[in-house]
């Protein structure tokens, strides 16, 4: 038999259950409406600007007073002067081949950098080296680009590449590259410390059990294992290094020439928007339209390789569920 | 250091059925035992800690060659420890030592000059949880002979063959060994750890509780696997599951916080033990 006051107890606090539940009720509710509406905000931004970058690369393309920019030859064009002489030429080539230069000067310096400072981290480092050596990343990818493209001027070309060659001029691909690469150097290392940590504990024991050494298990075990979220990482931090436009408006040029040579002065996409919208091109005119066309195109790079990245690290995760 | 037999002469030693009772090594604790035979692992006074935390206690055991072997004891009685000291996997965790003297066949394996790389080669270890690389079935069971070089080209087929026979393992996998290890079922993975412990043509194999992650017919599997694997091999095993001590194993070692408390013939230690917290265990009043 219960007791007068434990049944009063009890039908108090259901009563109370039912008024907190309507509470809980209508609160949660709202903060689901909130999170929804900042969710559709950032949804709403992409959208806008990819139809104001498809607008104005239309509006580019079919410029009345200019009948001869078309797709075909804005992709296939070898040279790209839109500021010089009586005929602007818009051939995006030089473009992409000065970013693609830049970008593969950076990764062959951040891969490889990269890679063998995670498999450091992840398997030989103790745990307070790594501990250590992990804020120093950190401070690393805390430094704004701007720094990195002084740091480019003022002492990668003049004291390390100029020493090397007299012909790397002031501006050059070379050192914009070098400091894209070490701007990407804490993405791809800590990216790809992440996917060789993921690699489960019992693959090393398997492998030590029989009889592999601590190279051994990371050469032949834990980095193909985890070389799937490597490539990922890889990926995105190329993609980083695409993108990027502070350094290389310092400090690789403001040439666009279709070259492969590291020593020349190359303009990237990023760089020559940078000096279409810092400029006193009108608005509305061919030079400012040309720089949605190049945004476009830059976009559908990085959307690319940022896809590709998701899909092999989708892929990677499945691996070991 | 004795030199490592070939797997092919491995495999095809007949079943040691023990007639011969010659045996070297100080008799093991318990009763005399019924079935005798070479000593392949000999304990002395072996204590273990993890940093502060003494983990075994002066452990006397001597283990037979070509015997199947039971460790069984509640959780945290250190038999994986003590398992683990037997290819020195325990090297890999900061902070753990051992004393006192163990010996595979007269090699002492507590010296810090030991070469932990030869000894793993000799000692096969099979982990609680499957765990092939996620490599095909070949390359998981040419990992090992590739790592030591142990093979000439022509022979690795013929190697991958016989250590998948050997793990009752072959007529599933033959037409797919290119296929992944990972897309093999939980028991068929086991097997394959098996196989590839096994390519290295180790003397003893180390089984840390090795169907604790398998339904019940992949562990009848892995069971008949290991009663097979004895005619050749020495096996360690450790289990949580009575049962299976009592179905698999020739001798049992009980251990209870970290001690030795009763080892003999399984057959002996579970039907009439001489200790009364062994009885316990094994009726199941405890653990």
């Amino acid at each position: 038999m219960t007791s007068i006051a434990a049944r009063t107890a009890a039908e108090i606090s259901q009563r109370g259950r039912i008024r907190s539940a309507a509470f809980h009720g209508l609160f949660e509710g709202s903060i689901k409406v909130i999170l929804i509406a900042l969710t559709l905000l950032s949804v709403l931004t992409t959208v806008v600007i990819i139809a104001v970058l498809v607008k104005e690369s239309i509006g580019f393309f079919t410029m009345a007073d200019h009948p001869e920019i078309s797709l075909w030859s804005f992709f296939t064009g070898t040279e790209w002067s839109p500021l010089l002489g009586a005929k602007p030429l818009f051939g995006v080539l030089p473009l992409i081949s000065g970013t693609l230069l830049v970008t593969a000067i950076a990764g062959i310096f951040a891969m490889p950098v990269g890679l063998l400072t995670a498999v450091f981290l992840s398997e030989y480092a103790s745990p307070r080296t790594r501990s250590i050596l992990k804020s120093v990343l950190e401070v690393l990818a805390g430094v704004p680009t701007v720094v990195y493209g002084f740091f480019a001027l003022t002492f990668i070309t003049p004291y390390l590449l100029q020493p090397l060659s007299s012909s790397f001029g002031t501006y050059n691909a070379m050192g914009a590259g070098i400091a894209v690469g070490i701007m990407i150097l804490p993405i791809v290392c800590s990216l790809s410390e992440d996917a060789l940590r993921a690699v489960p504990q019992s693959l090393r024991d398997g492998a030590y059990a029989l009889g592999a050494t601590k190279f051994d298990v990371t050469a032949k075990v834990v980095i193909p294992a985890g070389l799937s979220g490597v490539v990922a990482a890889f990926l995105l931090a190329l993609t980083r290094a695409i993108g990027e436009t502070m350094i290389v408006a310092l400090a690789a040029g403001g040439l666009a020439q279709l070259t492969v040579n590291p020593s020349q002065q190359v303009q990237t996409m990023t760089a020559y928007m940078v000096q279409i919208f810092l400029g006193d091109a009108p608005a509305a005119g061919v030079e400012y339209r040309s720089s949605y066309a190049v945004a476009f195109t830059l976009f559908l790079i990085t959307f690319i390789m940022t896809w590709t990245g998701a899909i092999i690290l989708k892929r990677y995760r499945e691996e070991y569920e | 250091m004795k030199a490592i037999p070939s797997p092919e002469t491995n495999m095809e030693q007949p079943t040691t059925t023990s007639t011969s009772h010659s045996h070297s090594g100080s008799p093991t604790i318990g009763e005399p035992m019924t079935l005798r035979n070479d000593t392949a692992i000999e304990m002395q006074n072996l204590s273990a800690w993890y940093s502060k935390n003494q983990v075994l206690h002066a452990i006397d055991l001597d283990i037979a060659a070509k015997q199947v072997c039971a460790f069984i004891g509640p959780s945290g009685c250190g038999k994986s420890t003590l398992l683990r000291w037997l290819n020195r996997m325990n090297d890999t965790i900061p902070g753990a030592r051992a004393t006192g003297k163990i010996a595979l066949h007269g090699v002492s394996l507590l010296e810090p000059t030991l070469d932990v790389v030869d000894l793993r080669r000799r000692v096969g270890m099979v982990f609680q949880k499957p765990n092939p690389f996620p490599k095909s079935i070949f390359d998981n069971v040419a990992f090992g002979p590739r790592l030591h070089r142990i093979y000439s080209r022509t022979d690795l087929e013929e190697l991958v063959e016989q250590s998948l026979r050997a793990s009752a393992l072959w007529d599933e996998v033959k037409d797919r060994l290119t296929s992944s290890a990972l897309g093999l079922s939980g028991g068929q993975q086991q097997r394959l750890c098996i196989a590839r412990a096994i390519a290295v043509g180790p003397e003893l194999l180390l089984m840390d509780e090795p169907c604790s992650a398998l339904d019940p017919r992949s562990t009848a599997s892995i069971e008949e696997l290991i009663r097979e694997l004895r005619a050749t091999y020495t096996i360690v095993i450790v289990t949580h599951n009575m049962q299976q001590a009592s179905r698999v194993s020739d001798t049992t070692a009980f251990f209870y916080e970290g001690k030795l408390v009763e080892t003999g013939p399984t057959d002996v230690l579970f039907t009439t033990p001489k200790e009364r917290r062994t009885e316990d265990y094994v009726t199941g009043r405890f653990g």
